[in-house]
């Protein structure tokens, strides 16, 4: 069984994101960029099928910049066998990243693709879903749990009521939520050996897709800060203020 | 988190000052490529950050513990995590492919030295004395010690240890009193008490080797009486696994002021316990006498990385304060404000962060290029520059761990200092920081070790060469500053040119009286060791300035850079101006510090 994993190149969880001052978007010069969690959950998964001898292939694809290379060293560290870039410098859209993971998928055929249900920099949660759409596949989202047999996933998504367990057919799309597993760390020898795996490299025209956006952003900013409270005499004026003002009672 | 490895400035100073990349075109450093260090320098961060660092203050309650069957418990989790360090593969980073290293340099390995002693100094320890035990056998084992040894201690499935301490031998080893008898078999018993042995018992690995200085019987007096010994805790079986438990068993623990997470034991050779009969079953290791010689090959790398501990603590100590400092609400500003400021805001505080800061990169800035120093020593294919880089590096040893460490107790201190009374009390974790660097300048040679050394083997033997040569490189530097007529870098090259000159002058002190006042010579070394330690992290504070102002000058907007200018810049008007100091201290100074007869104390 092939599994393709798509990574997304972030800013790193720990930086504090700050608008740019143009407010086209956010500011990624000097920032330190990693793997976007949700995705690395999506690699230590497929890397973790490999290892019961259920994968047999793991590649990871990452659509972007040259400097997502490095995203899938990482990729590739934590167990990936081989990776491929599809490199450009047009700002990617759900749509288009899909589109691109959709062409690839045609020419690897894999049995399961494995991504984050959704990027920590955008939040679009879209990228899965439009993927099944595109290629007509089944789709599971939020999995919390993945269990692969008889050609079919067995996934516990979870959902705002609970948990939900679906069987869908492969080849599938699965999106994972946080609790699916806890990534590794990643071992200086798999560091060492990540750099003589396979790194392909093509850009989005080798692959016949258009990724010009078509969503345009008008503008970004920070949330407003929070003002300053009130302070009120009693416990009635409280009750009031929210009845009446907050209105959440 | 509490501890973010700060791997910009460690790449910065990699890349910008100890030339990366001059490096890894060397012969054997193939595998150091940016890309790859990058990727190690991550990965590593994040292990010591998120595993390693949580246990630090948790380590520092519990302490390690003897239990009353002789052996050692460590504090919990560290177990757990030792066996994630092993298996991450980081013990053997340095260490060569044949035994399952990954054969990276020195300069690399620099890193990951720093950010684990930064995360846990004690936990720390352990990983750093089994560099000296596999570094030792790798100088001076044979090959079956090493095939039996080494990739075990490698992976981190093994420890090891050095024992050189006896009661009446600290400073002293030719004291060492230890006795190793001979066996038919070519083997030897050995018997006697070692003290400060760190990791010396613990339960975070299968077996425990320990290296051993002891006399044989027909040893002569002294130093040159000393052989070492490789001492199993438990004698490993032809098959390579761990067999009987050896004679060697742990008495107690030292009650210690800081360090607490890592056992300090005191070990009894040859008690008669354990499963092999009376006397530790011991293998000498390299020639019969030459024990204290091979120490010392190894104690160059044992001192540097002292020295990284000291720099390592004093990164905490400055996380610490800094986010201390930008919470903490106390007083209106000095220039007035509409109420209470963080603490940040008020001049002396900045001033004491600023002095925590330009300390910390200063020493870590030397302290890289002396490890690219040994990579170019061992690999370069020229002799004569092996030859220049092994003497800069010798030279180093002594400045990296006794300035390293002297300054990571100022830099505790003020990390205390900035909390307030909160830093004075242990919950806020301040002060524990302050207690493990204490013990920094101590082991290892003590600073006054270490400056008999700086004068003796490296001024002196070679009239000041060496020293002389150094001074060369600071004045080109300064003559690379003088392109700037005002601004950071003219006063950063003013104050350079006053230290280099009393670096001079001082260097030009010892090797007129070395022989002739003696004692006035020794009296001014740690005030020369310190002087010699400020010039030159204050030169490669200067490398770093000129090489931040070229990225601004071509355009690069990174805040880092105009940071690190400043910083350079605080060096130079607050460090670099004490060696002007230090030079009165020693050049005139011994008459005071000898003068008075004994009764008169």
């Amino acid at each position: 069984m092939k599994i393709l994993v798509p990574v997304k190149r972030v800013v790193d969880y720990n930086v504090k994101v700050r608008v740019k001052a143009d407010q086209t978007g956010v500011e990624t010069a000097n920032v330190k960029m990693s793997m976007n969690p949700f995705d690395e959950i999506a690699v230590e998964e497929a890397v973790r099928l490999k290892e019961a001898g259920i994968a047999t292939e793991v590649i990871a694809v990452s659509c972007g910049l040259l400097s997502c290379q490095e995203t899938l060293r990482t990729a590739l560290a934590i167990g990936a066998d081989r990776a491929i870039l599809v490199e450009t410098d047009v700002e990617l859209q759900p749509l288009a990243v899909a589109k691109l993971l959709a062409a690839v998928f045609k020419k690897e055929s894999p049995d399961l693709v494995i991504l984050g249900k959704q990027a920590i920099d955008d939040d679009s949660n879209q990228t899965g879903q439009m993927l099944g759409a595109l290629l007509g596949r089944p789709q599971a989202t939020f999995a919390s749990k993945v269990v692969i047999e008889g050609g079919a996933a067995q996934v516990t998504r979870e959902v705002d009521g609970g948990l939900e367990t679906i069987k869908i057919t492969l080849p599938a799309i699965v999106t994972t939520d946080l609790r699916l597993n806890e990534p590794r760390y990643v071992t200086l020898p798999n560091i060492m050996k990540a750099k003589k795996k396979p790194l392909e490299n093509v850009k989005p025209a080798d692959l016949g897709v258009d990724v010009t956006p078509r969503l345009k952003t008008l503008k970004v900013t920070e949330p407003p800060k929070r003002s300053a409270g009130v302070k009120v005499p009693d416990v009635a004026t409280l009750v009031a203020k929210l009845k009446n003002e907050a209105k959440v009672i | 988190m509490s501890y973010v490895a700060p791997v910009k400035d460690i790449k910065f100073v990699m890349q910008e000052l100890a030339g990366l990349e001059a490096i890894n075109k060397l012969p054997g450093c193939e595998e150091a490529t940016l890309e790859t260090v990058e990727a190690i320098l991550e990965e590593d961060a994040r292990f010591c950050g998120e595993v390693v660092a949580p246990l630090n203050r948790s380590g520092d309650l519990e302490h390690s513990v003897r239990q009353p069957d002789g052996s050692v418990k460590t504090p919990k989790g560290f177990k757990e995590a030792f066996k994630q360090f092993g298996a991450g593969g980081w013990q053997g980073l340095h260490f060569p492919t044949e035994f399952g290293g990954q054969g990276l340099p020195k300069l690399v390995a620099t890193a990951a030295i720093e950010m684990i002693n930064s995360a846990n100094l004690s936990f720390a320890l352990c990983p750093l004395l089994t560099d000296g035990a596999v570094e030792a056998i790798l100088l001076t084992g044979t090959e079956a010690q090493r095939n039996t040894y080494l990739p075990k201690l490698i992976s981190g499935e093994w420890t090891g240890t050095m024992n050189l301490t006896e009661p009446q031998a600290g400073s002293d080893l030719a004291l060492v009193k230890s006795r190793a008898v001979p066996q038919a078999d070519g083997s030897f018993r050995v018997f006697g008490q070692k003290i400060f042995i760190t990791f010396g018992e613990h339960d975070m690995a299968d077996n425990i080797i320990h290296l051993v200085l002891a006399r044989t019987p027909s040893a002569p007096e002294g130093v040159k009486g000393i052989s070492l010994f490789i001492v199993p805790k438990f004698v490993v079986n032809a098959d390579g696994t761990p067999g009987k438990r050896n004679d060697v068993y742990c008495a107690s623990l030292e009650h210690k002021l800081g360090i607490n997470a890592s056992p300090t034991a005191v070990l009894l050779y040859g008690d008669n316990k354990g499963e092999v009969g009376e006397g530790a079953i011991g293998y000498l290791i390299g020639e019969e006498n030459r024990g204290l010689e091979y120490m010392f090959i190894m104690m160059n790398a044992a001192r540097f990385a002292v020295g990284m501990q000291g720099i390592a603590v004093a990164e905490r100590a400055y996380q610490k304060a800094v986010a201390y400092a930008k919470d903490r609400t106390q007083s209106r500003a000095v220039e007035g404000s509409s109420g209470p400021v963080t603490i940040i805001h008020h001049p002396d505080v900045r001033r004491m962060l600023m002095t925590m800061r330009a300390y910390t990169e200063g020493a870590r800035a030397s302290a890289y290029v002396t490890a690219a120093a040994l990579d170019a020593a061992h690999h370069h294919p020229d002799a004569t520059v092996r030859a220049e880089n092994q003497s800069f590096y010798e030279y180093m040893v002594p400045l990296v761990k006794g300035f390293s460490t002297e300054m990571s107790l100022e830099v505790t201190s003020l990390g205390v200092q900035v909390h307030g009374g909160m830093g004075f009390i242990e919950e806020t974790g301040a002060a524990q920081y302050y207690r493990d660097a204490r013990i920094l300048t101590i082991y290892e040679g003590t600073t006054a070790i270490q400056a008999n050394d700086l004068v003796g083997r490296k001024t002196a033997r070679d009239a000041g060469k060496t020293a002389k040569g150094i001074i060369a490189q600071i004045r080109k530097t300064e003559s690379e500053l003088a392109q700037f007529e005002h601004g950071d870098l003219a006063v950063i090259r003013n104050q350079l040119a006053a230290a280099s000159k009393a670096f001079e002058e001082v260097v030009d002190f010892v090797v007129a009286n070395a022989k002739a006042d003696i004692r006035a010579v020794y009296a001014g070394s740690v005030p020369y060791l310190k002087l010699a330690g400020i010039t030159v992290a204050g030169w490669n504070m200067a490398r770093a300035a000129l090489a931040a102002q070229a990225k601004i000058a071509a355009g690069d907007s990174d805040p880092f850079y105009a940071t690190k200018v400043v910083t350079a810049r605080f060096y130079a008007d607050h460090i670099l101006t004490l060696a002007p100091a230090l030079r009165s201290a020693i050049v005139g100074g011994a008459e005071g510090a000898l003068a008075l007869e004994l009764d008169q104390f």
